[in-house]
């Protein structure tokens, strides 16, 4: 197992945000996480990945605990994620975003650095051809110097998962990638997860609102309503749940 | 060998400054007012950049960069004074001495601040650079040789251009290398987005203390030559308004960017003291009504700093920006 989360909890005020949520996450594996708006899917990556502290409940990567580690810890263990409401380094160009990522597995040191030996400049140019890998997955090769706020929406939100990448994680976790993108990007973007899955080997967890993506490319899913997973199985099964049908319910989404 | 080319050539460069201008100084053929000038921008130019790591590249807010300075300038000069006499080697021991202060006064601040948000580092540099003013004002009752408010005299005049100069390239080159490195991109990364950046691997608290140590080692070195150029300390030297000196000539010179802050360095001084100069007498205080207009102008005209996101050739990184 490579993600193991038991009887999560969390709460904000008198809101119980996250409320006893079980996960598991194989090798490889490709999970959907849906639910309502305000149901919790994001307050659950706010906890795995260290930027909230679980009230109670146990985290593992591969049964390392990661309750109580700082996030930059978290994610030299192997977790990488991106963001709902976009978080890229704005004032940065797209390669920036990329390297900065890579950081952790660069190995000059600073006096390297300073000095610009030898050393220094192999890294950095490893460095390079990585970054061009990762960039070129996303076609965003050619905007290598753009200055990353600059992009459009859908391009943003491609370069988020490709900083992720480059932080070679084991486990990535991404946050509504599709918000806001076309039909067509959408599509794009499906394929997009599917090929890094085969490529790098990871298992991915997706929360996402469009059920054409989560139904299209997700063997697992599970749903959350108030905090608390209601229903869980292949997409064939969540689709007839009537659970989750009443929980999204009012919701102006449909389950197709 | 690229390293050994890169060193061939800044030695050079650093001849041939540093040669020409004491030359010229040395022949008579620019006044020693102006030299002296000249070698103050210098020294300013070594604290800017060292505000610029702080404020312009890792987003930190301070308020208390003349106290770090101050401290330098005492350090150095206290020790040169009880220990040094007039050698070479104990000034350069005595600079480093100062600069170390001031980081390590920078470290115990940081510690408590620096895992809060950036204003906190704000109040705290701004209480701490009040503190260290009655500090100074008080130092003659705990070390005599410090003066207190009398101010510190019988400092010896070590200060010359090959000494400012080598500090000023060295300075450059450390921010340089610096940036331009995956420290240097973590560094940045704190300043746009301190949760992307830890879930990204980032330890940002460590970078912060990085950013605002180098920052005040900068200030305190800077300290050190100020001390040995005037031969004499006064506890206003180093109060409030003189941090904010510095924090316009980062503003003006935009921040996070080096070639702003050295040009704006240079551009503060002189127009400071080519004002006093050529405002007829009586009218001197006029600067004080010319400066700040002058201020609002540029911020209004270029908010991004005089130079925006353009770097000098020799200042910017390999490969394009
Ligand atoms: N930092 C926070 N402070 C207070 N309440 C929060 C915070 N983060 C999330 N919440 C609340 O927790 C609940 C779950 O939010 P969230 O996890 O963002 O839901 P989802 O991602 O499923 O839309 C919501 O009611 C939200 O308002
Ligand atoms: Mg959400």
């Amino acid at each position: 197992m490579m993600l193991e989360i038991r009887g999560l909890t969390k709460h904000f005020g008198g809101i119980q945000a996250v409320d006893g949520v079980d996960l598991h996450l194989g090798e490889g594996d490709l999970v959907g996480l849906i639910g309502p708006n305000g149901s919790g899917k994001t307050t659950v990556f706010n906890l795995v990945t260290g930027i909230y502290r679980p009230d109670s409940g146990s985290m593992a990567l591969g049964g390392e605990n990661l309750v109580g580690i700082p996030p930059h810890r978290i994610n030299r263990l192997g977790i990488a994620r991106t963001f709902q409401n976009i978080r890229l380094f704005r004032n940065l160009t797209v390669m920036d975003n990329v390297r900065i990522a890579h950081h952790s597995h660069l190995e000059y040191g600073p006096l390297a650095a300073l000095c610009r030996t030898g050393r220094f400049y192999n890294g950095e140019n490893e460095l390079h051809e990585k970054v061009e890998i990762y960039l070129s997955i996303f076609n965003l090769q050619n905007r290598k110097y753009e200055i990353a706020g600059n992009l459009s929406y859908g391009d943003q939100r491609k370069l988020e998962i490709a900083r992720a990448l480059a932080s070679e994680p084991r486990v990535l976790l991404l946050d509504e990638p599709a918000a806001g993108m076309n039909p067509y990007e959408v599509g794009r973007l499906m394929e997009f997860i599917l090929s890094i899955r085969e490529r790098f080997r990871i298992s991915i967890l997706l929360i996402e609102h469009q059920m054409r993506l989560v139904m299209g490319i997700c063997e697992r899913l599970a749903v959350m309503d108030f905090g608390q997973v209601i229903a869980r199985g292949i997409p064939a099964e969540i689709r007839e749940n009537r659970k989750v049908i009443e929980a999204y319910l009012g919701e102006d989404i449909s389950i197709e | 060998m690229r390293l050994l080319r890169s060193l061939v050539k800044t030695v050079a460069a650093y001849a041939l400054l540093a040669g020409s201008i004491s030359f010229l100084a040395g022949a008579g053929f620019v006044n020693p007012y102006w030299v002296q000038i000249l070698m103050l921008a210098c020294i300013v130019a070594i604290s800017a950049q060292g505000l610029n790591i702080i404020y312009g590249f890792t987003g930190l807010f301070s308020l208390g960069h003349a106290a770090f300075y101050g401290i330098g300038a005492y350090t150095a000069a206290y020790l040169m004074k009880t220990y040094g006499g007039q050698s070479q080697a104990a000034f350069l021991a005595a600079l480093l001495a100062g600069g170390g202060a001031s980081a390590a006064v920078a470290y115990l601040i940081g510690l408590p601040t620096l895992r809060l948000t950036s204003d906190y580092l704000g109040i705290a540099t701004l209480g701490f650079g009040i503190i260290m003013k009655v500090v100074f004002d008080n130092a003659d009752s705990f070390l005599p040789e410090l003066g207190g408010a009398r101010g510190m005299t019988g400092i010896a005049k070590m200060t010359t251009i090959p000494w400012v100069i080598f500090f000023l390239i060295v300075s450059l080159l450390v921010v340089r290398n610096t940036i331009h490195s995956r420290y240097g991109r973590a560094i940045l990364s704190v300043r746009e987005d301190e949760i992307a950046a830890e879930t990204m691997g980032i330890d940002t608290f460590q970078y912060k203390m990085v950013g605002f140590v180098t920052g005040c080692a900068f200030a305190g070195v800077a300290g050190g030559l100020y001390a040995h150029l005037y031969t004499f300390l006064h506890p206003s030297n180093f109060d409030f308004f003189k941090s904010i000196d510095i924090l316009i000539i980062v503003v003006l010179g935009g921040l996070g960017n080096m070639s702003g802050t050295l040009v704006v360095s240079f551009g503060w001084i002189f127009l400071l003291e080519g004002l006093r100069v050529f405002l007829p007498p009586g009218y001197v205080e006029l600067r004080w009504v010319l400066i700040p207009v002058l201020l609002i102008v540029t911020m209004l005209l270029r908010p991004q700093g005089i130079f925006g996101a353009h770097e000098f050739p020799f200042l910017r990184g390999k490969g394009a920006r």
